[in-house]
Order: structure tokens, then C-alpha cells, then sequence
């Protein structure tokens, strides 16, 4: 079946800072920086956002890229939904190149962008009513639609109110209400429920999965492991603009050596003491980690906990502190960058 | 081209205007008709001036006032609609080529200068009469030089509003505008600059200089003015260079 969304090396090098459209410093912020050594005296620094990303989303699958700020997942989104013109590389939506066919891939996606963009000169309804517009829908399907939506995302009470008063939180309702008044084929949704109260982003979810039922593909961008793990099928764990590990989020987990991850303190940390670390039955991978800590990677958890202490003791060196984490995609991405996704 | 896209982004811009009509009345009036008050009634009533001076004066406010529409209607929204909201990403998400979406503000913002220009006429006309002597011998060609005016005004916002951030607004008026209008034959001919020769000279890469005298031909021909020829040709290659400018820097802008 034909991918509903593909890129291939896709790679996107700023010689500038990264607009606002790209997300707050997304690319600038963690991406590589390389000061290329030009003679003239106002030598740009080029941000290296994307570094080669390859994604298939097939139809009617809901696509997670987990990443932290600055991995590169918005500007993967900005390539894809034409806001960004890529370096090198393709993207297709369905049969279409984002770049050459624009128009077309325009009709087929809906966006909503990390940051609310609405129209701040009209009224929540006119906002939806003139994007059904722009897409061709005739006005009784334009008013309709509008009616439904303002309905679904609880925003009909200040319908008719311009939305330069509204709340953050009714911005990110209405960009994404509008987001689907054209009913597209692909939704993307950059960080969605980014500063959404906790009963707001239920509804968010319970909406995305009843879109996606319809057959619909969505591509949600995050940096929460529970909204990736909850509702995505498929997930690319993105970090330097680079995909580090794709599949679903149970496969993911599963392939983290171990599951369990144990982090230790030491008073003191010796090469003799990780050895034996990792000698303890069900450890699978021992790596140091800061001054006198060590990342355990085991099959169980707390059960090791006293085969930890005595093996240290041994060695005349105190245990001072532990934390045991269960298989995750937190770990799965300490697990490849060494980083928490909080960093 | 998506003609349906194009029209209703036209409709989101007349639907807007609509709303903001009182303020953009006053914005768009007030100034050319006290000019036209303080100028034509005043110093001309008091003798300061001669009373030829209120028919030579009328085309220039008209041109002043189209300019002014054209650019303000075109660039203060762009400006803002660019900046940190990207209030304007609607839009260019539309189905539609994005040169089309500037296309589309540039198409309203020349509507706007129109009507700005077509209204001064008798508004001014209530104030300054009697001796208000107007001669349109062509209206077509009136109409004409109208529309290439507000053509180059809505071009001229076009591409200041892509090139100008939200903080040097205030700059833009005071060291483009400003001196444009001044040096623009806007009150007074061109011929009137025959004593300063190397002024008269370079006051013509001003395109208000053409916008003014080419009205001044068509309304006012009893009045020494620039050929039209020489009007029509400059004012088509200024809407040109305006749009094309305009549209590189709107892809600059738009897309990163």
C-alpha cells in the first residue's frame, strides 16, 4: 500500500535562526551548529536541523515523532505541510511531492502549528467558516461543518466572539478545529496538547482517535511519552535531526536492553565496580553515567537492588542512591542519546 | 489558479475592512481633506495663494491619498500577519499557489487606493468649490493612470511590508514615505523645480513624482505636467519592479 505520508534523506540545513513558523527555536535550539569559516566577516552559523530522515506513514495511522525541543520535529512537519523548503531530500503527501506539487498537497493535509496562528481579525466562526472557504466547500457544507465542530471542541458558546480574547487553551481547540473543516486526508499536529489542562487534552485525544477512525492519517509531533505511548501506532523517536529508533511503542519499549533501567550512585565508581555490575544475573548492559553513577540495564528491578549493594560493598564502596524505571520510551531515549527527553 | 481560493480570500480581506470601516474612513479622509482644507480653503481664501492653486492642488492629495491607502492597506497587515502570531499561515495553507495569496493582497489593497482616489475627488470638490476648474478630457485614460497608481501603491506596500519588521514601522513612514510624499510634485508641479536642476532631476526615480503629474494631466491639463507617454511607461515599470520585489520578498518571508 502506498505510504500516505514519505520522505526520503530528507535534510534541512538554517543559515539563519529558524523563523517563528518553525516552532520556538526548533533546529536552533539543540541542533548542530557548524560555524562555517567564510572570509568575509559576517560568517552565518549553519544550524544542521534535519540530518537524513526517512518516515513512511502508512494511511490511517496515527504517527508519533517523539523528540525533544530542537530534535528537529517541526521542522520535519514545517518540510512536510510546505512551510519549509527542504535542503535536500523529497516528502511526498500520498502521490504528491510537497515541494513541486504544492497546491496539491496542500488540499490533502491539515495543519495545526505548534503555536496558535489564528486569523486574530475574525470571529472563531468566520475562522472556520472562511477556511472551508479557501478549500472550495459550498456555504451551507462551510456552515454545517463549523456548527459540528465548534460543538465537538465546546467552543460554541463564543462562537461569534473574536478570538484575540480567547484563552490559550480555546487557540489550540480552534486551530485545531479548523485544522479539520476541510476534512483532510493527513492531519499534522505540532506538539498538540502543549499547555492544555489535563481534561482538555482527553478531549484532544478521544477527538484525534475518532478523527483517525475515519480513516484518516494523523502525524502528532511531542515531547510527552504518554500522549506517544497512549494513542500513537507508529512512533519515530527523532533527536539531532536524526531518527534514532522507529516501530510501535510496545515493540520500542520491548527492544530497550533489559526494560527495567536502574540508576545508581556511588560514593565512588571504579572500573572494577562496573564489571561486576554487570556480571549480576539479568543485567544486561552497565554504562557509566555522570561523576560516580552508573545506568544498569536489567530485566529486573528492585529484586537487584541487594546483589547491587553487596557487590559494591565489596569493593568498600557505598550505594547512595537509586532509581528504578520501568520499560519506557523515556529510557528507550536515554537508552540511545544518553539524554532524558526532559534535557 | 484556484479561482475559488483567490475570491475568498478577497472576501476575508472586504469582510474585514468592513468590519473596521470607521477607523479606516478616518484614516483613509482625514488627512487629505484637511490638507485639502488648510491649503485650498485657508491660505486661498486669505490670498496667501493664488485660486488656480486649489485646482492644481487636488490631484496631488489625490495621489497622496491613494499612496497612502495602497501601502498602508497592503503592508500594515503584512507586517503584523508575519510577525510572531503568523496570523496569515491560514492562508498560505490554502490550496492555492502562495504568489497568488500576495497576489490576492495586493488586489485588495489597489481596490482600496481606487476608491481612496475616486472619493477624494468630490470630497475635495464640496470644500474647494467655487473655482474649482477639473478637465477630464479622456476618462479612460484617467481611469488608467488611477488604476496604475493604485497599482503602484498597493505593489509599493507589497514589498515594504515583506521587508519591514513590526519595529521599524514608525522608520519606514519617517524615511520613506515622508520624503517621498514631499519630493513627490504632490503640492506643487514638476516644472516648479526648473530653478533647483539637480533636484528636478533626481525627484524623478520617486514614482509619486509620475502618480502626481499623471493626474495632474488627465484632471488638471491646464497645468504644466510631465508627458503622459513618459506617466504611463514610468508608473508600469514601477508596478512592475514593486510586484516583483514584492513577491520575492513574500516567498522570503513565507517559506523558511
Amino acid at each position: 500500500m502506498d505510504s500516505a505520508i514519505r520522505t526520503r534523506a530528507l535534510c534541512k540545513v538554517y543559515n539563519s535562526p529558524p523563523p517563528a513558523a518553525v516552532g520556538r527555536g526548533d533546529g536552533a535550539a539543540a541542533g548542530k551548529r557548524r560555524f562555517v569559516s567564510l572570509k568575509t566577516k559576517d560568517a552565518k552559523p549553519q544550524i544542521t536541523a534535519l540530518d537524513g530522515i526517512d518516515l513512511d506513514v502508512a494511511p490511517g495511522q496515527i504517527f508519533g515523532l517523539l523528540g525533544p525541543n530542537g530534535a528537529g520535529k517541526s521542522t520535519t512537519v514545517g518540510i512536510l505541510t510546505t512551510r519549509v523548503r527542504p535542503t535536500s531530500g523529497t516528502a511526498w503527501i500520498g502521490e504528491y511531492d510537497v515541494w513541486r506539487d504544492q497546491t496539491a498537497a496542500k488540499r490533502r493535509i491539515g495543519v495545526v502549528a505548534q503555536r496558535p496562528n489564528l486569523d486574530f481579525s475574525l470571529t472563531a466562526r468566520e475562522i472556520l467558516l472562511f477556511h472551508g472557504a479557501y478549500f472550495g466547500l459550498s456555504s451551507q457544507e462551510r456552515s454545517e461543518r463549523a456548527n459540528q465542530l465548534l460543538d465537538r471542541f465546546k467552543l460554541t458558546d463564543r462562537a461569534d466572539q473574536l478570538v484575540r480574547g480567547f484563552s490559550g487553551g480555546m487557540m489550540q481547540r480552534m486551530s485545531i478545529a479548523r485544522a479539520m473543516m476541510h476534512d483532510p486526508q493527513v492531519l499534522f499536529l505540532d506538539e498538540p496538547s502543549v499547555g492544555l489542562d489535563p481534561q482538555t487534552r482527553l478531549l484532544l485525544w478521544e477527538i484525534i482517535r475518532e478523527y483517525n477512525q475515519k480513516g484518516r492519517t494523523i502525524l502528532l509531533t511531542t515531547h510527552n511519552m504518554e500522549e506517544a505511548d497512549t494513542l500513537c501506532e507508529q512512533l519515530a523517536i527523532i533527536d539531532h535531526g536524526r531518527i534514532i529508533a522507529s516501530g510501535g511503542p510496545r515493540e520500542l519499549k520491548a527492544s530497550i536492553p533489559g526494560g527495567y533501567l536502574l540508576r545508581l550512585r556511588f560514593a565512588q565508581l571504579s572500573s572494577a565496580l562496573l564489571e561486576r555490575l554487570g556480571k549480576l544475573p539479568g543485567v544486561t548492559e552497565v554504562r557509566a553515567s555522570g561523576d560516580a553513577g552508573a545506568d544498569l540495564y536489567a530485566s529486573r528491578g528492585g529484586a537487584l537492588i541487594p546483589e547491587i549493594v553487596n557487590a559494591a560493598a565489596a569493593l568498600g564502596v557505598e550505594l547512595s542512591d537509586v532509581h528504578i524505571s520501568e520499560p519506557s520510551l523515556e529510557n528507550l531515549f536515554l537508552h540511545h542519546t544518553g539524554r532524558s527527553l526532559r534535557e | 489558479m484556484n479561482w475559488k481560493a483567490f475570491l475568498a480570500l478577497l472576501a476575508r480581506d472586504a469582510h474585514v475592512a468592513r468590519r473596521n470601516l470607521g477607523p479606516l474612513v478616518l484614516q483613509t479622509f482625514l488627512q487629505p481633506l484637511l490638507f485639502v482644507f488648510i491649503f485650498g480653503r485657508v491660505m486661498v481664501g486669505s490670498g496667501y495663494l493664488p485660486a488656480a492653486y486649489k485646482s492644481l492642488l487636488l490631484p496631488g492629495i489625490m495621489a497622496m491619498s491613494m499612496v497612502f491607502t495602497g501601502v498602508w492597506a497592503v503592508a500594515m497587515p503584512l507586517i503584523s500577519e508575519f510577525q510572531f502570531t503568523r496570523e496569515i499561515e491560514d492562508r498560505l495553507l490554502a490550496p492555492i499557489d502562495i504568489s497568488w495569496v500576495a497576489v490576492e493582497k495586493v488586489v485588495a489593497g489597489l481596490i482600496q487606493a481606487m476608491v481612496a482616489g475616486l472619493v477624494v475627488i468630490p470630497l475635495a470638490w464640496i470644500i474647494l468649490r467655487p473655482g474649482l476648474e477639473l478637465h477630464v478630457a479622456n476618462p479612460l485614460l484617467f481611469v488608467c493612470v488611477t488604476f496604475l497608481v493604485a497599482g503602484f501603491s498597493a505593489c509599493g506596500g507589497l514589498a515594504l511590508g515583506c521587508s519591514v519588521d513590526q519595529q521599524h514601522i514608525g522608520l519606514m513612514f519617517s524615511m520613506v514615505m515622508t520624503p517621498m510624499i514631499f519630493f513627490g510634485c504632490t503640492y506643487y508641479p514638476w516644472s516648479a523645480l526648473s530653478h533647483f536642476f539637480i533636484l528636478q532631476k533626481v525627484v524623478l526615480i520617486n514614482p509619486l513624482v509620475y502618480a502626481s503629474e499623471g493626474l495632474r494631466a488627465t484632471l488638471v491639463p491646464q497645468f504644466p505636467h510631465l508627458s503622459l507617454l513618459l506617466v504611463v511607461v514610468a508608473l508600469t515599470v514601477f508596478d512592475c519592479l514593486f510586484l516583483i520585489v514584492g513577491l520575492r520578498q513574500f516567498h522570503k518571508k513565507a517559506v523558511s
